[in-house]
């Protein structure tokens, strides 16, 4: 039990505005669970109430079995990464990392090693004696990881901590972050707004908005398979339409969507002739079929806008009353320039039914 | 050069503010404590060393070190009366009424220092405010003016202000995450007040206490007032000599020596306060 996370229907508001509403998670020992989602959407006041910095104002928080309700932060099995590091500035890099180890817990004789052993695993080795601010973000961002996990807690909570790295070195940080924890077996909770940051380093997604949990999934579901409109949206599916099934049978189903674009979707059970639909399709699952086998199903659209993102286009592409987005990878892009005429294929299993909301 | 000339000419209007109103009125006193006191209180432009001679005699240097004693205290006591009220004030009060409550500590600023002296007066004599609610409930009355405990309860009650306020800007300033972080390692509250909280408002303390020691070992209103005058310190040696003794150059050389001590007590403590800006 050790290391398991359980959340069950907490919520908690803040004067009468509520933050995070009825949620309920269950964190497996060694798991590595990021808590995705836009700002405001109640992830932080999540990642807060294990902490203890925050009370639930109803529901259950077990941490390694054990309920945390009134137990004040400094006696909970858990440490935190915070946002901007809250390193203290009066200490040097080493008194920091044994600021927790200073509590009798550890006898004095081992805190250098205990330190120094840290400082290691953040590849932070001889830079004990630096004073705080004379550390790049990168280096803050390690002492504070070490920090948090030279006290071996059950559970490492993680407060966008790689928010104010820049790309590369973020990229850098996640792969390290993730072989870490890999390595540690510990269980990692996570926050983050950055969905390619999610889909890297998680064993499982819990998206957030408004204050609940919209899907728990791990990345490769999430991916494939979003459920709702929000979900959907977030992980940059850039095309929801609203369609109407026309017709179910064989295994798939013929929608129209409002704009008068007809396609086929391979049918999960949920599509229900004459009812409405929502559907969610990738930009880059949208083949371009200019000729060969595919071109004869294929529908005939306008090039209307062009969006350049360096390793792929976007194309805003006009078929009837509707407009899609494709993406389509540089070595092909190129050939293409707003006006031309383009033929679309759309995969059946590309099309995504969706909910408006969860369940 | 031009900016050089420029940052010159700055930096003129502080200058001579500095000259005229710090500078010069030093010296004049340094000129009028090396002379001799005339038949009638003016000064006998003669130049010796006899007023200082004569300040560094016994009877004077107890009275120097009662007064050392007495600027001590004062700082400790408010440092320990005003950490709390500023730590409440700018950590726990709600933000909404943190401005009144910071006008409420300057508020007594509003009214002349003289004038709060006597108001305390009245709250502390025999037949006092005090005394009358103490006997109102069947208490003995008690001896509350007059004394040193009314002196240092007078001083604590003027410096209290200057305490409090480096000391808020700087518990202001404190990032509060750094408060959980300290939490969020085990430290318990109080062990976070030890090892975080006061180290990283080192420098509101040293302000504070700064602001506080300098005027408390020139004081001599508290003594004079809420002490009777019973008491001497050099505060009141100083005030003295010029306004009762009429002998201006050793008031003087009184003067001077008490600003040669507050600079060389600067001087001392520069390392422990200069630690406490970097700490920042």
């Amino acid at each position: 039990m050790r290391g398991a996370v359980r959340i069950e229907a907490v919520s908690k508001a803040f004067g009468g505005v509520p933050a995070v509403r009825e949620v309920t998670l269950s964190v497996d020992p060694g798991e590595f669970v990021t808590l995705l989602g836009p700002s405001g959407c109640g992830k932080t006041t999540l990642l807060r109430l294990l902490a203890g910095f925050e009370e639930p104002d109803a529901g259950r928080l077990l941490i390694s079995g054990q309920d945390m309700a009134g137990m004040p932060s400094y006696e909970r099995p858990v440490n935190t990464v915070f946002q901007h590091y809250a390193l203290f500035p009066h200490l040097s890099v080493a008194g920091n990392v044994a600021f927790g180890l200073r509590r009798g817990a550890c006898p004095p004789t081992e805190i250098p090693g205990r330190v120094a052993k840290a400082l290691e695993m953040v590849r932070l080795t001889g830079l004990g004696e630096r004073r705080i601010d004379q550390l790049s973000g990168g280096q803050k961002q390690r002492v504070a990881l070490a920090r948090a996990m030279v006290l071996e807690p059950d559970v490492l909570l993680l407060d966008e901590p790689m928010a104010a790295l820049d790309l590369k070195l973020r990229k850098e940080m996640q792969v390290e972050v993730k072989n870490l924890q890999e390595r540690l077996k510990t269980t990692f909770v996570f926050v983050t707004h950055d969905q390619d940051e999610a889909l890297v380093m998680s064993d499982r997604i819990a998206v957030m908005n408004e204050g609940r949990i919209e899907q728990v999934a791990t990345p490769e579901e999430l991916y494939e398979r979003p459920r709702t409109r929000f979900v959907a949206d977030f992980l940059a599916v850039k095309n929801l339409l609203e369609a109407e099934v026309v017709e179910v049978a064989g295994g798939l189903a013929s929608l129209r969507t409002k704009g008068g674009l007809v396609v086929r979707a391979t049918d999960d059970g949920g599509f229900s002739p004459g009812a409405s639909a929502l559907v969610g399709i990738r930009p880059e699952r949208i083949a371009i079929a200019d000729a060969g086998p595919d071109a004869a199903a294929a529908l005939p659209g306008v090039i209307d806008d062009e969006i350049y993102l360096g390793d792929t286009t976007d194309w805003r592409i006009r078929l009837g009353g509707e407009t899609v987005t494709v993406s389509e990878g540089a070595a092909t892009a190129q050939a293409r320039k707003r006006g031309d005429a383009v033929r679309l294929v759309f995969p059946p299993d590309a099309i995504l039914r969706l909910a408006e909301s969860p369940a | 050069m031009k900016t050089r000339r420029q940052g010159l000419l700055l930096l003129l209007p502080c200058a001579i503010a500095l000259l005229l109103l710090f500078a010069l009125p030093q010296v004049l006193m340094f000129e009028a404590s090396l002379g001799r006191r005339s038949a009638y209180g003016g000064i006998v432009h003669d130049w010796g060393l006899l007023n200082y001679a004569r300040a560094l005699e016994p009877l004077y240097l107890k009275i120097l070190a009662r007064s050392l004693w007495l600027a001590f205290a004062t700082t400790a006591l408010s440092l320990l009366v005003g950490y709390p009220v500023a730590y409440w004030i700018a950590v726990r009060a709600p933000v909404r009424f943190r401005s009144a409550l910071l006008v409420l500590v300057i508020l007594p600023f509003w009214t002349s220092f003289l004038v709060r002296m006597y108001a305390w007066i009245f709250v502390l004599r025999s037949e006092g405010l005090l005394n009358l609610s103490l006997e109102a409930v069947g208490l003995p009355r008690l001896g509350l003016l007059y004394n040193d405990f009314a002196v240092m309860l007078g001083q604590l009650y003027g410096e209290l202000p200057f305490m409090i306020l480096p000391l808020y800007a700087s518990l202001e300033k404190l990032d509060r995450s750094l408060l959980e972080a300290a939490a969020d390692l085990g430290a318990r509250p109080r062990e976070t007040l030890w090892r975080v909280t006061v180290p990283l408002t080192l420098p509101g303390i040293v302000a504070g206490s700064v602001l506080v020691f300098i005027p408390s070992l020139g004081a001599f209103l508290a003594p004079d007032l809420l002490g009777g005058a019973r008491t001497v310190y050099v505060g009141n040696l100083i005030q003295s000599q010029f306004a009762i003794a009429r002998d201006m150059p050793f008031g003087a050389a009184l003067s001077f020596l008490l600003s040669l001590l507050v600079l060389l007590l600067l001087f001392l403590f520069r390392k422990p306060m200069r630690a406490a800006q970097v700490g920042r």
